[in-house]
């Protein structure tokens, strides 16, 4: 605090006056906080001291407060859950295959727009690639279901004309999982491409006219000045993946999954849903929900740190 | 195009590159497009795998069904409702919270700041968030669609970027005439701001018409079901139950797949109207996300 001028009590009557002269100045500002401040306490924090639940014998009867504490019974019972921890490796092998497959594909499409000369084809072309982003889980599961089920949809009754063997896109784990890839790829890599275009419209021009100068190829420019102008936005958008990696959406993999693949497709948001919401089991969930909220931070803190380290600045 | 300005003539190479785009545009409008077919071609047509990207057997059977679907109907006209209501709900309190937060010289700003931008990073969990509903007694009412998601903290990051990037002397020549706050950000903010708000107006809508979880978890009366969970209740768990009897007796799917397909298209017309009005906003939209996030 600024300006102390003599000790003991008096200062600290002095700084309740300043402050009261603060809030009196500024009452007008507090007004319109108080609203969305009583928002976030009342639907953030309170749920955030709600986790307590994870550490108590949750009895609907007594609520919250009232109910016993167990201290981590809950979260013992939970590591024993063999589902758990399938629904966990299910998280990070999803993130994983998103990563490692969705990843590199919005920066070539984005390498690639880059290069288009004729506008109106380049901005139809971002349009369409945009637009999928925009559609909700539930049409594209939808659609999945009615493209792809294994008897009514309408690429095996396709195949079924020629005589093939229906390919049980949703039925089978693996076919299944590369369905889960395949459905983000086609929804965000367009919308993925918004940052790098941005990044790559920064580049100094004069670098692709000492280029052309020199008789370098499309390819070449592409790779030797374009790549390298993105390598920032690439290093940074890829740490926050990484930071991602223990947090999953929930409507993605509940729409598109089913039971025949629950085996790969229960994730920690479905399972949450399913020991919590369908079963009643209040303390366990929270305690599966608290375990993940506290394992995204971590990656999320070290996702940070490694890009205080690399860029010299933090993702928050 | 980042060096152009004058006219090249086109390569080979870039016809590659445009086939190449091209194909990938495709790939995201096929899938819509064979919908849109199913949807306005007849039953007996869909069966034999007629129909691929044009309507067979064209009829409009499908959408007569859908109108005439009490429950459809009912839910599409609640979904409107949530909406408009829920975005002016949002916009109000993000607008409200974000003016003050711009003012450097507000006293616990950095605190209420961190305060808000912390539970972009943790939460309670859906478990917690549920109990509250319970406790609040908003389970099974229309409010539990809108109260809590009544602020998205990343918006109202968004939308304080942007008023920081109003010229503070525009505020100042006000505060002289003696305007309040509330008049300054009404006659000064707001009409400055209007592309940020018409983005952000455009988000909150469109999440809320795509909202699924909350709706799942906190609604269980049918009249009160949002298009996406009716969706689901009618295409997706339909079928998944389906899929369980098919393996022992290989029977055809109880709904018809053009009236599944032309629902499918009521979910997302709505979507496909406000699209070239947020497309104008929403780079600009998210570069200002980026910038500052």
């Amino acid at each position: 605090m600024g300006m102390r001028t003599n000790g003991g009590p008096e200062s600290s009557g002095a700084r309740w006056r300043r402050s009261v002269i603060y809030v009196v100045r500024d009452w007008q500002l507090y007004l319109l906080l108080i609203l969305p401040l009583t928002y976030f306490f009342i639907f953030k924090y309170i749920p955030m001291l709600g986790v307590v639940v994870a550490f108590k014998d949750y009895n609907i009867f007594k609520g919250v407060w009232e109910s016993e504490w167990i201290g981590f019974a809950a979260f013992r019972e939970v590591f024993q859950m063999d589902m758990f921890w399938k629904a966990l490796r299910n998280t990070f092998v999803l993130n994983f295959l998103d990563l490692l497959i969705g990843f590199p594909i919005p920066i070539l499409l984005a390498l690639l727009l880059n290069e288009l000369r004729v506008r109106w084809f380049k901005r139809t072309a971002q349009t369409v690639l945009y637009l999928p982003h925009f559609i909700s889980w539930i049409i594209i599961g939808s659609m999945a279901i009615q493209l792809l089920a294994t008897n009514s949809g309408s690429v095996n009754v396709f195949l079924g004309k020629f005589g093939l063997e229906p390919i049980p896109f949703l039925g089978d784990p693996l076919l299944w999982m590369a369905t889960y890839v395949g459905t983000g790829i086609w929804r965000d890599a367009g919308w993925g491409t918004i940052l790098y275009l941005a990044a790559l419209t920064s580049i100094n021009k004069e670098l692709y006219e000492a280029a052309d100068v020199d008789g370098a190829s499309r390819l070449h420019k592409m790779w030797h000045i374009s790549l390298p102008g993105i390598r920032p936005t690439v290093v940074i958008l890829l740490i926050i993946s990484i930071g991602h990696m223990a947090s999953i959406g929930f409507d993605r993999p509940f729409t598109l999954g089913n039971p025949m693949v629950s085996d790969v497709s229960e994730v920690i948001s479905t399972y949450v849903y399913t020991v919590g919401i369908q079963s009643a089991r209040y303390t366990i969930a929270t305690a599966i929900g608290l375990f993940q909220a506290v394992v995204g931070l971590i990656f999320l803190l070290g996702a940070d740190y490694t890009s205080r380290r690399v860029n010299g600045h933090g993702i928050f | 195009m980042a060096h152009a300005g004058k006219l090249h003539r086109l390569r080979p190479v870039d016809y590659v590159i445009m086939i190449f785009i091209g194909f990938a545009c495709l790939i995201c409008l096929l899938p819509m497009v064979h919908i849109l077919a199913l949807s306005f071609s007849s039953n007996g047509a869909i069966m034999a795998g007629k129909v691929t990207l044009w309507p067979i057997g064209f009829n409009l059977d499908a959408y007569k069904a859908v109108f005439q679907h009490a429950a459809m109907v009912r839910s599409l006209g609640f979904t409107v409702m949530l909406v408009v209501l829920f975005t002016a709900i949002a916009m109000f309190m993000t607008v409200i919270a974000a003016y003050p937060l711009t003012k450097p010289h507000l006293r616990g700003r950095n605190f209420f700041l961190l305060m808000i931008v912390f539970t972009m990073f943790f939460s309670g969990g859906i478990i917690p968030d549920y109990l509250l509903m319970r406790e609040l007694k908003l389970l099974d009412t229309m409010w539990v669609l809108i109260l809590p998601g009544a602020i998205s903290a990343f918006y109202l990051i968004i939308l304080k970027t942007f008023f920081s990037s109003i010229p503070v002397e525009l505020e100042e020549s006000a505060r002289m005439d003696g305007a309040s706050h509330f008049r300054i950000l009404w006659n000064v903010y707001l009409p400055l701001s209007l592309p940020a708000l018409a983005t952000l107006s455009l988000f909150y809508a469109v999440g809320r018409w795509n909202g699924f979880q909350d709706a799942l978890i906190y609604i269980s009366s049918s009249h009160l079901y949002p298009i996406q969970l009716k969706l689901y209740e009618l295409v997706i768990s339909g079928q998944v139950s389906d899929m369980a009897i098919m393996e022992a007796q290989n029977r055809g799917a109880p709904v018809p797949e053009s009236l599944k397909a032309a629902s499918i298209m009521f979910g997302t017309v709505p979507i496909l109207l406000v699209y070239p009005w947020l497309q104008r906003y929403f780079i600009s939209g998210v570069m200002l996300g980026a910038v500052k996030g």
